[in-house]
């Protein structure tokens, strides 16, 4: 009997997407989905995610050793629940990607990162080299350890009725690892990987202060503001607006690459949006070979003249 | 204090992967090999601690075939002082090769494992988090910042939407993101000394770990291709497309 955890993430008082994706990814397997909120002060987010269609019931871990997600805390906990489960997943970010190799390894169990499909319980589809192949992967282990990709699954939705919600005891606190502080970038714009439309900015940005004309146009479209790795090495754009390979993979239904001449690396990680627009002045960069639009001009005049003209 | 720096062999950088015609795997036949960037990374890390006086010795390993010889050449013309090459012909997963690591850490006891946040190859990202675990140290991932004091490292890490910074007690795993530190080139010299430091060889068999397979690869496939589009004349044809056609704003 299949029965699948999904380690719920929330911040800001709400379920992230990417768990939402992942609820959704924990559907196509079948069996019963429940799902793990660990937190403090955390009833509201119980709450919510008791409200996603296709979720059976909530766990609800609330103690002062969830108020951050600690790898340790977080594996500890999940590991002391899965064994009643088949699968255990969450979403590929990167509180996921932190936490989940440890949970697979202290159940003796491979992972399964970052699946893009679900082809039967134990099979998944999931991209490797950048994304210039798509494996097909059997996992063997008796409970499969999963990370979803978020880009790659619908948001399951709000449910008619509310699943029950029960409290777990919380596990063990780590002894050996803090937390001290955070710096997260705050903005007004929607997160990268829940925008519906994202500008990006490459290495033809020349410099950190160019980016503002991006500002510019992503606010008249209500759109976050990516970078190239390109962008990011070279100073002009904080490191989590990374979109590719080692950075965010998105899908948003717009995504508009400036200055960008789309590298592997950049492509995978944007390359399943919906529609792409491409604006580089040269007419040669490969970005042109996936973007659904093209113009080919200089960044300078067309961007500012974009926004003007929204 | 001793830090252990792991290192993966992989198709190098700038190489695109092509999948093989009948989609049994990548087909890396007369294909540049090289040190798996993050990695590179973390040697850098490792080595600037040395340099720092922080670190005394740092041991590169890598596992695989007796070609993971010139990663483990790199990585001491890089800096590292010995190398350490787990020698297997067998396909490894990363529950494995963290298992292998362990069984190093055991012997070697360092007090920082340093390893890339992912290779770029099989993009698992999972092999240092694995380590921690088994080894039941704590972790950091996705470093952009270390700075040790006093039996502890604080580790700033690349989160989404910001950064987090961690305190963990020794010993401690730490994988590294891409603004840790910009890795410095060999230089000619540094790669003439890197010949004569040593690199022991241990069979992986003798380690006691069961390698039997955790998961098995179906095939790979070709990414579904993306078809270019069309070139707009100008700004106003765009937004005009973007309006009518597109109906995206």
């Amino acid at each position: 009997m299949t029965s699948i955890l999904v380690v719920a993430e929330h911040g800001d008082g709400a379920i992230k997407g990417a768990t939402r994706a992942a609820v959704t990814a924990a559907s196509g397997i079948g069996g019963e989905v429940h799902v793990l909120v660990a937190g403090q002060g955390c009833s509201a987010v119980a709450a919510e995610a008791a409200k996603i269609a296709g979720v059976a019931k909530v766990l609800v871990a609330d103690a002062s050793d969830y108020a951050h997600p600690l790898a340790e805390n977080l594996a500890d906990l999940v590991v002391g629940l899965a064994r009643g489960y088949s699968h255990v997943l969450a979403g590929a970010t990167a509180v996921g990607k932190n936490f989940m190799p440890r949970v697979a390894a202290l159940l003796d169990v491979a992972q399964v990162s970052d699946i893009t499909a679900v082809v039967a319980a134990d099979t998944f589809v999931r991209p490797i080299y950048a994304g210039n192949g798509m494996a097909t992967v059997k996992a063997l282990d008796a409970i499969k350890v999963v990370t979803v990709r978020g880009a790659a699954f619908d948001r399951a939705g709000a449910a008619h009725e509310a699943a029950p919600i029960e409290t777990v005891p919380a596990g063990p606190a780590s002894a050996t690892s803090r937390f001290v502080s955070q710096a997260l970038t705050r903005s007004e714009r929607p997160e990268l990987t829940a925008a519906r439309v994202i500008v990006s900015g490459g290495r033809g940005m020349g410099s950190g202060e160019s980016f503002q004309l991006l500002d510019a146009l992503a606010d008249k479209l209500g759109a976050a503001v990516g970078a190239s790795r390109a962008a990011v090495d070279a100073g002009f754009a904080p490191n989590d607006y990374q979109v590719g390979q080692t950075g965010k993979i998105v899908a948003p239904e717009l995504y508009i690459a400036v200055g960008i001449s789309g590298a592997i690396q950049h492509l995978a990680g944007m390359k399943d949006s919906k529609l792409i627009v491409a604006i580089n002045k040269d007419p040669e960069a490969p970005i042109f070979g996936v973007a659904d639009y093209g113009l080919v001009a200089d960044l300078f005049q067309a961007v500012p003249e974009m926004s003007a003209s929204l | 204090m001793k830090a252990l720096v792991a290192v993966k062999r992989v198709i190098d950088y700038n190489v695109k992967a092509r999948v093989k015609s009948d989609g049994t795997g990548i087909d890396l036949a007369g294909v540049k090999m090289s040190m798996n960037p993050f990695d590179e990374i973390a040697v850098e890390e490792a080595v600037r601690l040395k340099e720092a006086g922080v670190v005394t010795e740092v041991v590169a390993v890598s596992i695989g075939v007796p070609a993971c010889q010139e990663t483990l050449r790199t990585a001491m013309a890089l800096g590292a002082d010995r190398g350490v090459l787990i020698e297997t012909a067998a396909e490894i997963e990363p529950l494995h090769v963290a298992k292998l690591l362990k069984a190093l850490v055991d012997t070697e006891q360092p007090q920082l494992v340093f390893l890339g946040k992912q290779a770029i190859d099989d993009d698992a990202g999972q092999t240092g988090q694995m380590l921690a675990a088994l080894l039941r140290w704590p972790q950091a991932t996705f470093a952009s910042k270390v700075t040790l004091a006093g039996g502890a490292v604080e580790v700033t890490r690349e989160v989404d939407g910001g950064l987090e910074t961690l305190a963990l007690d020794l010993p401690a795993v730490v994988t590294v993101d891409l603004r840790l530190n910009s890795p410095r080139y060999a230089t000619l010299p540094n790669i003439m000394k890197a010949k004569k430091k040593p690199i022991d060889t241990i069979a992986a068999a003798s380690l006691g770990v069961d390698l039997a397979p955790r998961t098995q690869l179906l095939k790979i496939s070709e990414p579904k291709a993306r078809a270019g589009g069309v070139k707009v004349p100008d700004v106003a044809a765009l937004t005009s497309k973007l309006k009518t056609e597109a109906k995206v704003i």
